[in-house]
């Protein structure tokens, strides 16, 4: 297999082993926008032999939080985190579901309080796994598993 | 009790606990008997959603108990209608009373409210959410009617789907052991999260449910709450319950309905010795008389 050419970063963050396809979804998760200006380096549909395809996101100069990363498990439960330093990795690990998640998900029931565009109010999505990753809100008790579809 | 949200706040005992206070007070609802037990206390009924018995019944309830009750009901008169937060509502009302009774038409208003709140939220009814206090006075009659709770049938009908007394009742019931008949035009029926919660349901056909069940719960089809009123009509005149179909009921078949009723009730059925509908209502006093005692120390 032809090896793609990913340049190495000096110092940040590498998520790796990203589900194929949701690199652009796990910039939102961690509030990348277009107006970043930070280097981000993005990789996607990369071959990978336990995966077969993945994605892969590089953040130049920025440890992010455990708490922020865990946030990507939502989507790609299989993700793995490399801290860099003078191009070493210096903690690697791999992301876990965060138990509650505020202000991410919107809530697909548009009876729920939490979609109110007058009220002072983030949603809040209790996370379990049972067979796939299901988000429970903590408003009107919805049930996700398509969590993908309903990042803010 | 803090606030009283969902009927899961409550555990097995403590719903219990409610019922036996509740039987306590039904001589004070019936005015035999004079309380002044919540003298000096104020409770505000907020209703942004339109309401005749759980509103009036609350307002009967702390009266009974010697309280007084402020009420915002004509949306139009207050701030809301000038573009007030519900958030910021709440915490304005709170400072005027003791305990607040919300009903509101978006599902999690009165969680929300409670996170805004300075005084108990009671929830009269979050749109197609929970409806907690109808599931307690539903219990109750269900007790005094049937001489039980525990392991009693009971077939839910009509709109299992937006229906917040079905979504709040049948969990309670599965905590008493019932076994639960679900009967529904198939549009209409019990939401995935309700049904992962409570597993030991059967659907089933009205006509064969009814020679078998000690309750028949009939639902109204809710026109309000159907994002299109194309697909309302189409379910609209689904059941009625009329005295030819309960010829083959049980003897001592009960029919509860959380009205108002449209037509899903036939009148004629009134009279015969299965309705305990008006009852039902007529239990809503005593049984918040027990949640307001409970919420207001």
């Amino acid at each position: 297999m032809k090896e793609l050419v990913v340049s190495k970063i000096k110092e940040g963050t590498v998520i790796d082993h990203i589900t194929a396809g949701r690199a652009l979804l796990v910039l939102r998760i961690l509030g990348i926008s277009e107006k970043t200006k930070d280097t981000i380096l993005i990789a996607m549909n990369v071959p990978s032999q336990k995966m077969g395809r993945k994605d892969i996101v590089k953040v130049e100069g920025k440890f992010l939080s455990t708490e922020e990363l865990n946030k990507i498990a939502l989507i790609s439960p299989n993700a793995t985190i490399n801290l860099i330093k003078d191009y070493e990795i210096v903690k690697k690990f791999k992301v876990t579901l965060p138990p509650v998640v505020e202000g991410l998900i919107i809530c697909p029931n548009r009876m729920c309080i939490s979609n109110s565009q007058r009220e002072p109010i983030r949603s809040i999505f209790y996370v379990s796994f049972d067979k796939d990753v299901v988000a429970r809100c903590h408003y009107c008790g919805k049930k996700i598993r398509d969590i993908a579809e309903q990042i803010r | 009790m803090k606030n009283l949200i969902s009927i899961e706040d409550l555990s097995k005992a403590e719903i219990l606990k409610i019922l036996d206070k509740a039987e306590e007070f039904e001589d004070v609802a019936l005015g035999k008997r004079k309380l002044r037990i919540l003298e000096g206390k104020i409770l505000a009924n907020l209703f942004f959603e339109p309401s005749t018995r759980t509103r009036m019944s609350f307002e009967a309830a702390m009266k009974r108990l010697g309280g007084d009750v402020i009420n915002l009901t004509a949306q139009e008169a207050s701030s809301i209608a000038k573009g007030e937060t519900l958030a910021d509502t709440i915490k304005v009302v709170s400072k005027y009373c003791d305990a607040i009774v919300i009903r509101h038409p978006l599902i999690g208003a009165a969680r929300f409210a409670a996170e805004h709140s300075d005084v108990p939220i009671i929830n009269a009814g979050d749109g197609a959410g929970q409806h907690p206090t109808q599931t307690l006075l539903d219990l109750y009659t269900i007790r005094k009617e049937c001489g039980k709770l525990s392991g009693i049938s009971i077939a839910l009908v009509g709109d299992l789907r937006y229906s917040r007394t079905v979504h709040s009742l049948i969990k309670a019931l599965n905590l008493f052991d019932a076994e639960i008949y679900l009967v529904s035009p198939p549009t209409l029926s019990l939401p995935e999260e309700i049904l992962d919660e409570v597993p030991n349901t059967k659907i089933a056909d009205l006509s064969e449910v009814i020679t078998a069940v000690d309750v028949l719960y009939v639902t109204r089809i809710q026109r309000e709450r159907f994002p299109d009123e194309e697909e309302y009509k189409k379910v609209a005149n689904s059941y009625k319950i009329t005295p030819d179909l309960l010829i083959n009921a049980k003897d001592t078949l009960i029919i509860l309905h959380p009205l108002p009723r449209v037509n899903e009730i036939d009148t004629a059925v009134d009279k015969t010795k299965h309705a305990r509908y008006f009852e039902q209502a007529f239990y809503g006093v005593p049984v918040r008389m027990a949640i307001l005692t409970e919420v207001i120390k």
